[in-house]
């Protein structure tokens, strides 16, 4: 395979790739994820609701669009596999869990509880169809090249589909990954980058300038696409045009709002890691209705 | 007495280990000191080579594990503790069976000088939940354990040896020997001598040159960091009632501190810890530098002798 340099690719114009009934069942099924994040977050008085609800609308898509998974049987050695890496955003995982049957309401309330099955990070450990250990920034992009290769050697269909948060590609762990699943010419490996321009302490634009994300993955060797992360119809196609490359790693910068759906969240720093109370709660239920 | 790095076990073990088809090999690009290229001449298709790049390594080796596979990643002992984080939380944590192994650990590394010579590798990793941490001895009882590991199901680190050192076991004595039990290779009444890796034929001969002296020393090849074999420790202090440790290590946290920790919880008894007097290392020959740190066989006779004395 050759390096791609500088194919950074935009999507075409709203193309609609699914017909509009099953895209409003998608908006809809992100809605009712983003109703508990927040509430989970409330709850527990703690918890990260502005990366989780950046991330929301892909993991919708790709969890009801393309990732085979069954919550009858979460082990299943042949199910696709989904590494979130940036493992904060923990509550976005369970909300579409729950809306694909792995989790129930009760297991939802149990989030940063001690003895419950979701964790405060995400952890395969403690939840079903939770194929990563998350918590530390920069490691899920290794993990799913080495999922991603036990499939090749395999010679098996599923697919390693990994979402990056975008200050985490300030770790030095990704870029070693993203090296290697080149040279490796690792072709079921499949990324997002949360691209929500936000993370801890406050704008990545002032805490690292990380200038032409797509670029710099283009460097790399990846096959590159950008796309408006809360527009299910570029999701759609993105996540199709992902699965259409096969002779190397595919990379979908998806451009995001941290906190996206709830007024005063959205694109604030303050809410990377901190609860509403419970006023903010009710106008934050308000406008998710 | 012939003479045999450790790692070329290592490496040996591997090339058996191919006839296991869930074996995989993982480098970071040292497979030619660690030994591990070995098994890449052999099976090139079941051997993934990253680059100098250790974090990417652990985390690709976990994912492999939880497809289903049983990944054998090596590089140096020092190396290994720069992806410390990702063995905690992406190995350990998750209780992943990757098979870690450290080559060039210790002082004895020897002219490297001392950013090479790990002397804390034993120490952080048994400080790990759920990790399996082994420091052989010689060529067949490292490539003895590491075929053990491939039937294991927790993560492990071994730390291997660069240089030759003399082999203790043949391969009918290997055979016997067993992941967390320690090894008895001589037995007397007045002394327990408890040794890893290189030296436990310093050890050896330290027995020699004390029953010489009218002195019985029980010499143990405690291979196995973790799990401790507390009991062969415990039944130890009722038979000789007390001890000297020997590691190519730092005296805190290795096998000196597990000893420790045992002795004076279940059975308090003298203890003299030979091994590196918390400093680092520098450039020499490896024999040469563990007689400049107090290692030597003649050491651990004089330490035999003194702890005989608190008795």
């Amino acid at each position: 395979m050759q390096p791609r340099w500088g194919t950074t690719v935009m999507s075409p114009e709203n193309e609609m790739s699914e017909d509009y009934s099953s895209i409003d069942e998608l908006l809809d099924t992100a809605k009712k994820c983003r109703r508990n994040i927040v509430q989970m977050v409330h709850r527990a008085n703690a918890g990260h609701p502005g990366g989780s609800l950046s991330a929301i609308d892909i993991l919708v898509a790709l969890y009801k669009t393309r990732l085979n998974v069954d919550s009858s049987n979460p082990d299943d050695p042949e199910r696709d596999r989904f590494i979130m890496s940036k493992g904060h955003a923990s509550p976005a995982v369970y909300a579409i869990l729950h809306e694909m049957g792995f989790l129930s309401e009760e297991d939802l309330s149990t989030y940063r509880v001690m003895g419950g099955v979701c964790q405060g990070h995400v952890d395969m450990k403690w939840t079903p169809g939770v194929d990563f250990s998350a918590g530390s920034l920069g490691m899920g992009l290794s993990f799913g090249l080495g999922t991603a290769l036990a499939a090749t050697l395999d010679d098996s269909p599923r697919t390693s589909y990994v979402m990056l948060g975008d200050g985490e590609l300030q770790e030095g762990q990704v870029w070693e990954a993203a090296m290697a699943a080149v040279h490796h010419e690792v072709g079921n490996l499949k990324v997002f980058v949360d691209r929500n321009r936000i993370q801890n302490d406050d704008f990545c634009e002032k805490q690292m300038r990380m200038f032409d994300v797509a670029a710099k993955w283009g460097g790399f060797g990846w096959a590159v696409r950008e796309c408006d992360g809360h527009n299910m119809n570029e999701i759609v196609e993105a996540i199709e045009w992902m699965d259409s490359v096969t002779d190397g790693p595919a990379v979908v910068v998806a451009h995001t709002i941290k906190g996206k759906g709830v007024s005063f969240m959205e694109d604030n720093p303050s809410f990377h890691g901190a609860a509403p109370n419970d006023d903010q709660l009710r106008v934050a239920m308000e406008e998710l209705e | 007495m012939s003479l045999v790095a450790s790692r070329d076990g290592y490496g040996s073990a591997l090339v058996k280990l191919a006839t296991d088809p869930e074996v995989i090999v993982v480098e970071a690009d040292l497979g030619k000191s660690t030994k591990s290229q070995n098994f890449r001449k052999l099976l090139p298709e079941r051997t993934i080579s990253l680059g100098i790049a250790e974090q990417n390594m652990m985390l690709v080796s976990a994912g492999l594990a939880t497809s289903g596979y049983k990944p054998f990643a090596s590089t140096f002992a020092i190396f290994t503790e720069r992806a410390f984080e990702q063995v905690r939380n992406g190995i350990a944590r998750p209780n992943i069976p990757v098979h870690i192994c450290g080559s060039h650990g210790g002082i004895h590394t020897g002219t490297d000088g001392s950013s090479a010579q790990s002397i804390e590798d034993l120490a952080i990793y048994r400080s790990l939940p759920n990790m399996v941490v082994m420091h052989p001895s010689d060529f067949n009882s490292t490539e003895q354990l590491t075929l053990q590991l491939a039937q294991t199901k927790s993560p492990s680190y071994t730390r291997t040896a660069r240089n030759k050192t003399p082999v203790i076991y043949d391969e009918q004595a290997a055979s016997n020997l067993k992941i967390g039990k320690g090894s008895i290779l001589v037995e007397g009444n007045d002394v327990a001598i408890i040794a890893c890796g290189v030296m436990v034929s310093r050890a050896l001969e330290a027995a020699q040159n004390l029953e010489a002296n009218g002195i019985n020393a029980t010499v143990v090849d405690m291979h196995t960091i973790k799990p401790l074999d507390g009991k062969l420790i415990s039944q130890l202090a009722e038979k000789c009632g007390c001890f000297v440790t020997a590691e190519d290590h730092s005296v805190i946290g290795g096998l000196g501190g597990a000893v420790a920790e045992h002795l004076s919880e279940k059975c308090p008894s003298p203890l003299e810890r030979i091994g590196v007097s918390d400093h680092f290392g520098q450039s020499g020959d490896g024999d040469e530098l563990l007689e400049e740190y107090s290692m030597g066989a003649s050491h651990i006779v004089a330490a035999a002798q003194r702890v005989m004395q608190r008795k």
